[in-house]
């Protein structure tokens, strides 16, 4: 048997977990009645009905076992070894002539009671050391963690091995010094849930209004602690049936006591002679342990449920700012649409609609309706607040959003290709090589766990095809010219090794390492220090002159838009409400929302006039909006 | 990197000895009298002190530890009592078959369950769907009774593979290869489940990374961004939870070991910690504990290696 370590189990039966799962301990709201809320929530879980039942049966099998048989469990009768099933004997009879199904009902009682006394001691024993650990800290919680830590190393099939040489064989026992053998991650789980509760804010203040630690332990600190050690329990409960089983399988339980361990174990012996006396204790065990472990699930996705409402993604804002439009009645104008043509756009986008699914079914639309076309040489800049569809417009054209997003076009042209006939593999031929991509964030945008040079040197071997040295020259020379001072260095240099400022240079050699038509930054400029914001303009405006690129600059600010773009056009909840040659936008701002948009850019905006009381202000573009 | 290193041999070496004076503690604790039952209960008193004497029973309980604790420094585990071979001896004969099972296992549940994370976080759908049933039997399921199953159908049955016995690697690759098979693969069964779910969590937490979306518009190909960049980002807690099946997979090796019929250090085990065999049954606490530290050392340098944050 794979003894599953105290810390292991919880692993094994998670659901997506991230981490080793007792480190993340589910934190419920203080005082709400946890153990009420959760029966009712698990209560409308079929599987973990199926489980409650199964589990409600088994106890009474175990319960009722002495009046379900006739048949002693224990008497043998050489004469009848290995009789066939019917008769006296319903499930035949094992390989010295005991009652199959007297000792199954009987191995019941062994089985939960083991479990239970397992369960128990590890419970009584890690939760008060969990608690003292995570609310008293100091040198208890530095021993106990140390004892834990060791405990947790040590094979518990051994030590149970050592133990049973010394006390003698006696299941019950064994299930006692295993339940130790657990405790250390039951301990580490509630530490952590103490741990996380301890620094909220209410505890704080609860402890400042002069509570006793053991009135606070009671009020806040138990009903924190209560559903991560139920879920615990449950888990503990299915790993102790297997411990055991695999104890008396071996030979180390009572022999005088009836268990499915036993019976496998006989079953073993008989291997040759009837095969089938390993379905019934081998079915009643996996049908235990597996009814213990989907509760366990059961009732962590219970709490989690309760934890977090619903939060679906980042999308999620961007859909509660377009909700009011799904309706037929949207009294607003379309997107703006496209003008006349030039003949040298790169990227010509018509109708442009991407959507989520909605957990009720419906859809939201994030993008409805865009237009947009840059031409070669040529700087648009896509301005609007966070959740207007900006940046969702910019990943359409990348082909970067999330699978779950529909997205839809009249037209997406790049250079003349169609690319919504295009192929998942065609496009990815197209990214990197021929549209570039600046991100935001530059620190997590580089893979942490490479160099800088790697990932400047993977990209332009894979589209240029050139050698390794070649590649490694042009990745130094990509450094120079993005204005890094020591490009060895930084090449050689791992992510967490260089300044936020450094990364966006890194990142910005990384767009234009394969000389791309097109230029897709959003919010390039929005991490960075002030000081750093204008240097990375200057470097992006001058490879845009040097390369004569287009480029698609996703920003919500109107400085970074006078810097560096030809064209404008502003977005509001999913559409384009105005578009005009940057003078003309800046000039005479036609729409509300980008007066609104100008008005809140301190830079380069004019003395803002006295303060007026709100019912003399004019009214914002909100309050225009609703 | 190295004080880092040094600091970890020395907490591994702190754990070893911490372990093995339990144990040792632990077995005095059995009271009876060794002597008598090595001798066995016909012998007269006198042959008893003999063999007390012989053991070095008859001195203070420290001094036997003390030179117990001696002997291990200098790698001597002493002699086995009933035998009187050395313990090194026994656990020479033993090591070698417990680690084909265990190192085969664990590689067959890394490998697995790499292929069936990754599958599952990034098809989602029926395939996710079945590694979750796969981790909830593969948890539920104890390795000993897939052990009986897999004897029952592929060994007796079919007559694949044999049953019983193990043959050694430097004798015969192949026959090592056929009687270590069955084993591994029932210990790789719950190894695989609690292995594959951590991989396709920590999978699917590092392809939501910003930094997956800027390789994908560099226009990597799909198998680098996965294998070679998420998977190395979503490697070290998969490889903490597989470092802790380790220690589970030498546990589940004892009972494998038996419906195998293998004599490997879980056999020894069994049978000495039964008679009483104190010298062997330290022998082989000290050598499990060792070699879990072991492991645990490798897997410290493994996430150095991975994350760079951590090499300084």
């Amino acid at each position: 048997m794979t003894v599953p370590t105290p810390d292991g189990n919880t692993g094994a039966t998670s659901g997506p977990a991230t981490g080793p799962a007792v480190d993340e301990p589910a934190t419920v709201e203080p005082g709400t009645p946890v153990r009420a809320g959760l029966l009712r929530r698990v209560l409308k879980n079929p599987t973990a009905v199926a489980c409650l039942v199964v589990i409600g049966l088994l106890v009474l099998v175990a319960v009722l076992a002495p009046w379900l048989t006739s048949q002693d469990p224990a008497r043998s009768s050489v004469a009848d070894a290995l009789a066939a099933p019917g008769g006296d004997h319903p499930l035949g009879t094992d390989g010295v002539g005991r009652d199959v199904l007297a000792r199954l009902l009987h191995g019941t009682r062994t089985s939960l009671v083991g479990a239970a006394i397992a369960t128990g001691v590890a419970l009584l024993v890690g939760v008060p050391a969990g608690l003292v650990a995570g609310y008293f800290r100091g040198w208890f919680d530095a021993l106990s963690s140390w004892v834990a830590n060791l405990l947790m190393a040590v094979p518990a099939i051994i030590v149970l091995l050592v133990v049973l040489s010394v006390v003698g064989q006696s299941t019950y026992l064994a299930m006692a010094v295993f339940g130790f053998l657990l405790s250390p991650g039951v301990y580490r789980l509630i530490r952590a849930s103490v741990t996380a509760v301890r620094e909220e804010l209410y505890v704080d203040a609860a402890r400042v209004s002069g509570l006793s630690d053991a009135r606070i332990i009671r009020r806040h600190i138990l009903p924190v602690v209560a559903a991560p050690s139920i879920i615990q329990a449950a888990q503990m409960l299915g790993v102790g049936i297997i411990i055991q089983s695999g104890l008396e399988f071996l030979g180390l339980g009572s022999a005088s006591q009836p268990s499915w361990g036993s019976m496998l174990s006989d079953a073993f012996q008989n291997i040759y002679l009837s095969a089938l006396l390993l379905l019934w204790p081998g079915a009643a065990l996996a049908l235990a342990v597996i009814a213990f472990a989907l509760l366990g699930n059961a009732l962590r996705d219970a709490v989690e449920n309760a934890e977090k409402p619903r939060r679906s993604k980042a999308t999620a804002a961007a859909a509660a700012a377009t909700d009011a439009r799904d309706s037929a009645a949207d009294p607003r104008p379309p997107s703006v649409p496209l003008g006349q043509l030039a003949g040298d756009e790169v990227l010509v986008v018509r109708d442009l609609r991407v959507r989520y699914p909605r957990q009720d079914g419906s859809n939201s639309t994030v993008v409805d309706g865009v237009d947009l076309a840059v031409r070669r040489g040529e700087v648009l800049g896509l301005v609007g607040e966070s959740g207007s569809g900006k940046s969702q417009t910019a990943f359409s054209v990348l082909g970067l959003l999330p699978p779950e997003a529909s997205v839809e076009a009249a037209t997406m042209t790049f250079g003349g290709q169609d690319l919504t006939a295009m192929s998942a593999g065609q496009r990815n031929e197209l990214r990197g090589r021929r549209i570039g991509y600046i991100p935001q964030e530059p620190m997590s945008n580089l893979d942490p766990s490479f160099t800088i040079g790697y990932q400047l040197v993977e990209p332009v071997r894979r589209h240029l095809g050139l050698s390794k040295a070649a590649a490694k020259e042009k990745a130094l020379a990509l450094l120079a010219r993005v204005g890094i001072p020591d490009p060895q260095r930084v090449f050689d240099a791992y992510p967490h090794e260089v300044s936020g400022g450094m990364a966006q240079r890194v990142l910005i050699a990384g767009a234009v390492s394969c000389e791309p038509d097109l230029l897709i930054a959003d919010e390039p400029t929005t991490a960075l220090d002030v000081t750093v914001q204008a240097e990375v303009l200057d470097l992006i405006r001058s490879l845009q002159e040097e390369r004569d690129m287009a480029v698609l600059l996703v920003t919500h600010d109107f400085g970074v838009v006078a810097d560096l773009c030809d064209q404008v056009a502003v977005m509001q909840t999913g559409r384009i409400v105005e578009a005009a040659p940057v003078h003309v936008l800046f000039a005479e701002p036609s729409h509300e929302y980008t007066r609104m948009l100008l008005d809140s850019t301190l830079e380069d905006a004019a003395p803002r006039p006295p303060l007026r009381t709100r019912a003399q202000a004019p009214a914002t573009a909100q309050e225009v909006q609703a | 990197m190295l004080g880092f290193l040094t600091r970890r041999v020395l907490s591994a070496v702190v754990l070893v000895f911490v372990i093995a004076s339990v144990t040792f503690g632990l077995l005095q604790l059995t009271g009876g009298n060794p002597a008598r039952s090595i001798v066995g209960q016909n012998a007269t008193a006198q042959q008893e002190a003999q063999k007390a004497a012989e053991l070095g029973l008859d001195r203070p309980l420290l001094t036997q530890y003390l030179d117990w604790v001696a002997g291990l420094l200098r790698g001597d585990l002493g002699t086995s009592w009933f035998t009187g071979q050395p313990v090194s001896a026994t656990l020479a004969d033993a090591l070698p078959v417990t680690m084909s099972i265990v190192l085969a296992g664990l590689l067959l549940s890394a490998v697995v369950s790499v292929l069936l994370g990754v599958a599952a976080a990034v098809r989602g759908g029926w395939l996710d769907r079945v590694l979750q049933v796969v981790s909830v039997l593969g948890f539920a399921v104890p390795s000993f009774l897939v052990a009986l199953v897999l004897a029952l159908f592929v060994a007796v049955r079919w007559g694949l593979l044999p049953a019983t016995g193990y043959t050694s690697l430097t004798e015969d690759p192949a026959g090592w290869l056929r009687t270590i098979t069955l084993p591994a693969l029932a210990l790789a069964v719950g190894a695989i489940a609690a292995t594959a779910q951590q991989v396709r969590g920590s999978m699917l937490d590092v392809l939501r990374r910003d930094y997956v979306r800027t390789l994908r518009a560099r226009g990597l190909a799909d198998r680098s961004i996965l294998f070679r960049h998420a998977l190395r980002n979503a490697a070290p807690p998969a490889l903490t939870v597989l470092s802790l099946q380790f220690i589970g997979l030498i546990g589940g090796a004892v009972v494998v070991e038996k419906v195998f019929g293998l004599s490997g250090i879980g056999t020894a085990a069994l049978s000495t910690a039964a008679q009483g065999d104190q010298p062997v049954v330290l022998g082989i606490v000290v050598v499990t504990v060792v070699l879990i530290a072991a492991v645990n050392v490798l897997m410290d340098l493994a996430h150095g290696w991975l994350n760079p944050k951590v090499r300084v």
